[in-house]
């Protein structure tokens, strides 16, 4: 069991009311997998991913990461937020060094880390620009090479690709993987985006909100390299659906 | 610029021209309101040797950079240590919390107000001036730099948490240059405030400095050399807040 998630609860007091965020959350991740967190806003995903990453203690239950519980964040596990987090007073080559500059110390190397990150992202010839002269789609790239440059054994993607538009979202998506593939990380990632876990994930956790709970764990056995129009696709993306409740009853009539 | 240029000329001329007029055609006498041309040749007194009368013997460029000096000094003072607390304060929310009464207190009083405790602690001087500046910058920065500390985007602290940045790191790398474009903004209110309240400082025994020398002209009379001291101050604001303000347009471009 590389990350465990055991017992969790995430409460909070609003006007003397208790609001349960999570509610008994277990969960086993194994090294090297793709974990996606699905479910509408207000499932608390987002708030298992901080627990997870170190962000937030649980009001019960623990999280363990390589059997050690966690207790706060640490550059071995990075976060990746949905507005980036690149400072925009930086050039790219800079925030991406910005996690080496505690663990390197000589320029020369770190500037060649965070070019070959760059290079990984497909960003090479933007690294002396600033975030603001950036697309979102490039920004995000950006953030993504200043996570693996430090080398972290786990990616946490908080809607990374949500204010993104559907096709660079997808251009993304693809090169993510394949980066992740090549790295050999485990990612969890959460969305709320059907299509998005469909393609990406090998595990889909769909979590259900009021409290939020684990509602169902879908496997994905399809081959890394997939096809959005293909039928495996369709079938895997239908399973979702069905359990979000949001098939249609079928009542087509077919003439012949 | 060109245009900024002169949107200035033009207006600073009909300024003049109105003035001319209404002296003329009012037939204002020259010991209430003095016309232009009266204050450009006192204006020209000022520069050559300073006032006819006067106690001080130093010129007006004398003066001018005097009042310079002690400006700079306590406004820079009042903007470094201002800075200094704020992030303190703005990391510290509890701590803030605590000290905002006494500073909400303190803010409205003007600093003019202190000047018997400043002369009783301080003497006369160079020094009374220079509190003053102190005082009226150190507030609008202190408060404007805590408000931008804690408006510092949560997904920052967070980047900087991830990647094991120390306290100190933190501030130096993350919060001042993410709080620093609202820093800007107040160094650049307080730059005025600091200068209205030079004048008020240098009024209450200085025996130099443009505050002097506005309560020199009152004493020897001479309302055109009041009044050229008067925009000569006016000037030196407006320069002092055009650099300013340029400095704040290349901070923005960063």
């Amino acid at each position: 069991m590389y990350i465990e998630v055991k017992e969790v609860e995430v409460q909070y007091t609003e006007k003397k009311e208790q609001v349960d965020v999570l509610k008994n959350i277990s969960l086993t991740i194994e090294q090297g997998e793709f974990i996606c967190l699905l479910g509408p806003s207000g499932c608390g995903k987002s708030t298992l991913l901080g627990a997870m990453a170190g962000f937030l203690t649980p009001t019960k239950g623990t999280v363990y990461i390589k059997g050690k519980p966690v207790e706060r964040p640490c550059a071995e596990y990075v976060t990746i937020f949905q507005n980036y987090g690149l400072l925009p007073w930086r050039t790219v080559e800079k925030n991406v060094e910005l996690g080496l500059e505690r663990m390197i110390k000589s320029r020369e190397d770190r500037a060649r880390i965070a070019m070959k990150y760059i290079d990984l992202v497909g960003l090479s010839g933007s690294e002396k620009k600033h975030p603001g002269q950036l697309s979102g789609g490039m920004q995000q790239r950006v953030a993504i090479a200043r996570a693996l440059a430090v080398e972290p054994e786990i990616l946490f993607m908080d809607e990374p690709f949500g204010a993104l538009d559907a096709i660079t979202r997808m251009k993304l998506q693809d090169d993510l993987l394949n980066i992740c593939h090549e790295t050999k990380k485990t990612v969890i990632f959460v969305t709320h985006d059907i299509d998005e876990a469909t393609f990406l994930a090998d595990r889909i956790v769909v979590m259900s909100a009021d409290p939020g709970e684990i509602k169902n764990i879908v496997n994905i056995s399809m081959p890394k390299n997939r096809d959005r129009t293909s039928s495996n696709f369709l079938r895997a993306r239908d399973k979702i659906f069905d359990i979000f409740h949001m098939k249609k009853p079928d009542t087509v009539e077919y003439y012949i | 610029m060109v245009k900024t240029i002169k949107y200035c000329v033009i207006s600073f001329g009909a300024l003049l021209l109105l003035w001319q007029i209404l002296v003329t055609v009012a037939d204002i006498s020259p010991a209430l309101f003095p016309p232009p041309t009266k204050v450009v040749a006192a204006f020209g007194e000022l520069l050559k040797h300073g006032l006819k009368g006067s106690s001080s013997d130093v010129a007006l460029m004398g003066h001018i950079g005097i009042s310079m000096a002690r400006f700079l000094t306590g406004y820079i003072l009042a903007v470094v240590t201002a800075i200094l607390a704020g992030l303190i304060l703005g990391c510290l929310p509890r701590a803030f919390a605590y000290v905002n009464p006494v500073i909400q207190l303190i803010r409205p009083i003007a600093p003019v107000a202190w000047m018997p405790f400043i002369v009783l602690w301080f003497g006369i001087g160079d020094v009374p001036a220079v509190v003053i500046i102190f005082i009226a910058g150190f507030f609008p920065v202190l408060l404007s730099t805590v408000a931008a500390v804690q408006n510092v985007d949560v997904t920052y602290r967070k980047v900087a948490q991830n990647f094991g940045l120390s306290k100190m790191e933190t501030v130096r790398k993350i919060i001042f240059p993410a709080a620093f474009t609202q820093i800007i903004h107040s160094l650049r209110l307080a730059l005025g405030t600091s200068w209205i309240f030079l004048v008020s400082g240098e009024m209450v025994g200085a025996q130099s400095g443009l505050g002097f020398l506005v309560m020199d002209a009152k004493n020897c009379m001479r309302p055109d050399a009041l009044l050229a001291v008067m925009i000569t101050i006016g000037i030196i604001g407006f320069l002092l807040d055009t650099c300013i303000r340029l400095l704040e347009g290349v901070v923005k471009c960063i």
